[in-house]
């Protein structure tokens, strides 16, 4: 509706639109048709070529990637890459989201039904590792993916996924697979995610995208901004917390959405804090640099976008102060939480400092700062009380809470044990159908074949059968159709594998039937 | 600062410096020394934004004018309904609309009521109201409560605060009587001459801080009205319209008024209206004479449409339901704060979203009220009591928005009592 919306809204390059993403996401449901009867083997081959080629190329790409979008550190942005290739291997390379599994107790045989083409959108600030990312979880699952990057790192993000491709297909993948849009424009964005080609919609990126995702009438799993804020309670390792506070600021410049943006200080530790994160490699701004720093960084009280993934030095001279080498976050403080720009999501090494008279109003406004952005992404505490830990899991309104660790791969799952992603479900609370960081399993849905509960209707052993090769039995090879009970001595063992011998039984049984069918038959028709 | 199309300022000076020039110098200096530089500019639902963009959690809704929040888009879609066939009407004629909203606005009233007179605002309604009641009573005086506020018209001004008729030369102290509320005896020696028309009571004094009638007050003045033949007017400007958590804080009161009069919110803040609201036995001057009071835009045709669409929303079970959320949720969190700082944050009088803070400091309310505008919030200090902040919060608001309202609120009574310390020379 919306592709006939662009259409009939635009006379040069709407129809054009709407017949360049039909095209792509023919070509895609090809590949996903034929990519759906790959077995766990051949899919396992893909994905480990792919990884290694994502990881060979990490460097090179990272390197891209700040050249054209002026985000983030290189060195980073190959550790993120790194991660999100063999990375991903190591971590999600024994799921198995191909064959068909079953729970004899259950009596449910279950058939996986990849998402057929995933129509993935993805960031400027995190370009390579998330086309990485999507890719290989696309591959996981037997999923063809289109990629449309953001138009700022549209260059390296389709040569990175012209990379991935060439290694998928080289490893034995249908053509077409993983396909990129090289020009990404609204309306084509627009045409993809609404043609009903599209089998889902994964949007990482701002709040209009994901609700035009949402709104387009196809599956999506769209995952809004996050502002991240972080309590340090009275009861924290304060300098622990602040060498943490400051390396995952520091990381990429700020750019993964997980990152801190407002501290929020119990009132007794305050003090310790801010010169723990001077020791930490942050400057403190002093109230005349904090003044200067706002009124550059949110020009009409909006963030300045090129300040994203800038680094501090380069951001303090913007702002017009000078900070001594080696520091590599500003710090913020201010004594108004309301209606005060620094509480803003900033995507760069500038962290908003806040004091707080205890952690009962720490948690209140951390969940106040989320509701006014970014409800549902993700917060940080650092505290050694399990109770104030709880209670801010409960009171502020985020999906995943980084506990003692830097929240940048805290909450995207690289220094905890959430699933690493580049893609942060912000659940219910934050409008999304994904609550929690997206993994391979999100992207495969299964056929639920559910048999009788009664005891007197046999569970059927499913070994040695694929379901994309499964034929029924020819007639001359079925039981009697009034026999439908399990023959004694033929049931599967609890793993859901029947021996060889069992197996053996089996077919001789049904011989026995079928020739005691066909000697009935006979008699009767002689009788 | 901006350009509006229909006129255009250089900064925020330049307009304040030419609205004191042809508006109102006295009161514009009056905010800016109060350290309120405010300039409305868009205003949605409970927010005000000012001319630079600073967004503001409205908890003042003029009294009530905006219960519903602004502009409410159901108000505003039946206002602009009714403006393709509208107008204001001719006050003269029967009319479809004032009748149907008279026939709802008594539907409220659990049949105590007889007709309805209208207003363009709610002075104009009090004047009515005690010209009615005079009319019925053959008698002159009025009684009020000192302290009180019911507008500044010519007959409500003297129901006030002296201040307001002594400017004009039009107090009539002989005719307007004042007593101290929630103070029976006082009033029984008002009514025993048995020269008294009316009663005129706000039933929670709002001017005034929201002064909490005391148990049994109330219905004490009405059984003294009854006994001395007096007429019980129920000022219900700030606490009608579901403020209290019922439609009417005079009827939650147990308490059936002899007329009540309602404005402010009436018509959502998208037109001015007034309504009194009469028993049928003091009703007696409109068959009399019809053309007693004349007011060519009391109860003009388009407030009357939006008014019944405002009954309508404000009727709903779910609204009351609301109500008694955000009442409740509220009280919890004042308490919250009050108890974080006992010694500045003395009280807390609340009767549904009738509520008045309490601070100890002669103008506690107003370091308040600029501690809040600081932090985003107006909210208004009560005229004729500087230790008290009217709280006025609105019927609809989120779970959310009630939350960030309280947070905002902690933080300014925290900073206000910093700078009453400071003012007042106090130790800690
Ligand atoms: C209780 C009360 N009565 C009457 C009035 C007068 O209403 P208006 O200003 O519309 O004349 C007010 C106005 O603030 C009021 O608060």
């Amino acid at each position: 509706m919306s592709a006939q919306r662009a259409q009939a809204r635009t006379t040069d390059w709407g129809p054009d639109a709407a017949a360049r993403a039909r095209t792509l996401l023919e070509r895609a449901r090809w590949a996903a048709d034929e990519f759906a009867s790959f077995d766990r083997a051949q899919v396992d081959r893909i994905v480990r070529a792919v990884a290694q080629a994502g990881h060979d190329n990490a460097a090179r790409y990272a390197e891209w990637a700040v050249r054209e979008t002026g985000f983030g550190v290189v060195a980073d942005k190959t550790t993120k890459n790194q991660a999100c290739s063999l990375g991903l291997l190591a971590r999600y390379g024994d799921e198995d989201h191909v064959s068909a599994r079953y729970d004899a107790d259950a009596k449910i045989l279950e058939i996986p039904r990849p998402a057929g083409v995933v129509v993935a959108l993805t960031p400027s600030t995190n370009p390579i590792s998330t086309v990485y990312f999507k890719v290989m979880l696309a591959l996981m699952t037997r999923n063809a993916i289109v990629i449309s990057p953001h138009p700022a790192a549209k260059a390296a993000s389709a040569d990175a996924a012209r990379t991935l491709h060439a290694a998928a297909v080289a490893a034995g993948a249908p053509a077409d697979v993983v396909q990129v849009v090289d020009e990404p424009t609204i309306p084509l964005v627009d045409a993809l995610i609404t043609d009903p080609g599209c089998g889902v919609v994964l949007a990482t990126g701002g709040t209009p995208m994901v609700r035009a995702a949402y709104g387009s009438g196809n599956p999506a799993l769209g995952v809004g901004p996050g502002n991240v804020p972080v309590l340090v309670d009275a009861t924290a390792d304060v300098v622990a917390a602040a060498k943490r506070i400051v390396a995952s600021k520091a990381f990429d410049n700020s750019v993964l959405c997980t990152n801190e943006s407002v501290l929020l200080a119990e009132d007794s530790i305050a003090a310790d804090l801010l010169r723990a994160l001077d020791d930490a490699g942050a400057h403190v701004c002093d109230p005349v640099e904090r003044d200067r720093l706002r009124a550059w960084l949110y020009p009409e009280g909006r963030l300045r976008t090129a300040a994203i993934g800038r680094d501090a030095a380069w951001i303090a001279e913007q702002a017009g102060f000078r900070i001594r080498p080696g520091k590599r976050v500003l710090v913020a403080p201010f004594e108004r939480p309301f209606e005060e720009p620094l509480t803003q999501e900033k995507l760069c090494p500038v962290l908003g400092f806040h004091t707080v008279a205890d952690a009962t109003r720490g948690i209140r406004l951390a969940r106040l700062l989320l509701r006014w952005g970014g409800r549902g992404h993700s917060a940080a505490i650092h505290s050694r009380d399990r109770a104030a830990i709880m209670a801010f899991g409960a009171g502020v309104e985020a999906m995943r809470i980084s506990v003692n660790v830097g929240a940048s791969l805290g909450s995207s799952g690289f220094e905890t044990n959430l699933a690493p992603t580049m893609t942060i479900g912000t659940g219910f609370v934050g409008r999304s159908s994904l609550g929690e960081n997206l993994e391979p399993r999100h992207l495969v849905q299964y056929t639920r074949v559910a048999y009788n509960r009664d005891a007197g209707v046999a569970f059927d052993d499913f070994a040695g059968l694929q379901p994309w090769t499964a034929r029924p039995t020819p007639p001359a090879a079925r039981p009697a159709p009034h026999d439908t009970a399990r023959p004694a001595g033929a049931s599967q063992t609890p793993d859901g594998r029947a021996g060889r011998q069992e197996l053996d039984l089996l077919r001789e049984e049904i011989r026995r039937l079928v020739r005691a069918e066909l000697q009935n038959a006979l008699g009767a028709h002689h009788g | 600062m901006r350009d509006y199309g229909f006129v255009s300022y250089s900064s925020r000076d330049d307009f304040f410096d030419r609205s004191r020039a042809a508006w109102n110098p006295g009161k514009t200096q009056f905010w800016l020394d109060q350290g309120v530089d405010l300039v409305i500019d868009r205003r949605d639902g409970y927010h005000l934004w000012d001319a630079d963009g600073r967004r503001l959690i409205d908890a003042h809704l003029n009294g009530g004018t905006y219960s519903l929040g602004h502009r409410h888009p159901e108000l505003v879609a039946a206002m602009n309904e009714a403006m393709t066939h509208y107008d204001v009407g001719n006050h003269h004629f029967a009319s479809v609309a004032r009748t149907a909203l008279a026939e709802r606005l008594l539907a409220t009233c659990d049949g105590s009521m007889g007709k309805v007179i209208f207003a363009a605002g709610g002075g104009e309604a009090i004047d009515i109201a005690l010209k009615t009641a005079r009319h019925a009573t053959k008698r002159r005086k009025i009684v009020s409560i000192r302290n009180a506020f019911h507008g500044h018209t010519g007959l409500a001004v003297n129901a006030g605060n002296p201040r307001f008729s002594r400017l004009f030369l039009v107090d009539e102290p002989s005719q307007f009587p004042q007593v101290d509320f929630n103070d029976l005896s006082a009033m029984e020696s008002a009514l025993r001459g048995g020269d008294v028309a009316a009663v005129l009571l706000e039933t929670v004094p709002a001017t005034y801080g929201f002064v909490m009638p005391e148990p049994g007050y109330l219905a004490g003045v009405k059984d003294l009205c009854e006994r001395y033949g007096t007429v019980y007017i129920a000022d219900e400007v700030q606490t009608g319209l579901m403020r209290t958590g019922e439609m009417w804080g005079i009827y939650k009161a147990g308490v059936v008024p002899d007329i009540l009069v309602t404005s402010k919110g009436t018509a959502g803040g998208l037109y001015p209206l007034g309504a009194v609201i009469v028993a049928d036995k003091v009703a007696g001057w409109l068959d009399e004479d019809g053309f007693g009071h004349i007011s060519t835009f009391g109860g003009a045709e388009l407030g009357c449409i939006v008014a019944m669409k405002v009954l309508e929303i404000t009727g709903r079970p779910q609204t009351k339901a609301t109500v008694a959320s955000i009442a409740a949720r509220l009280s919890r969190g004042l308490g919250d704060i009050r108890s974080d700082h006992p010694d500045f944050f003395v009280g807390i009088r609340q009767n549904g979203l009738v509520i008045g803070l309490e601070f100890d400091h002669p103008v506690g309310a107003q370091l308040v009220m600029r501690a809040l505008y600081d932090n985003g919030v107006w909210a208004i200090f009560s005229t004729l009591d500087t230790r008290v902040l009217q709280f006025k919060p609105g019927l609809l608001m989120s779970p959310e928005l009630v939350d960030d309202l309280l947070e905002r609120l902690h933080t300014a009574v925290g900073q206000a009592r910093d700078a009453a310390r400071v003012t007042s020379g106090r130790a800690a």
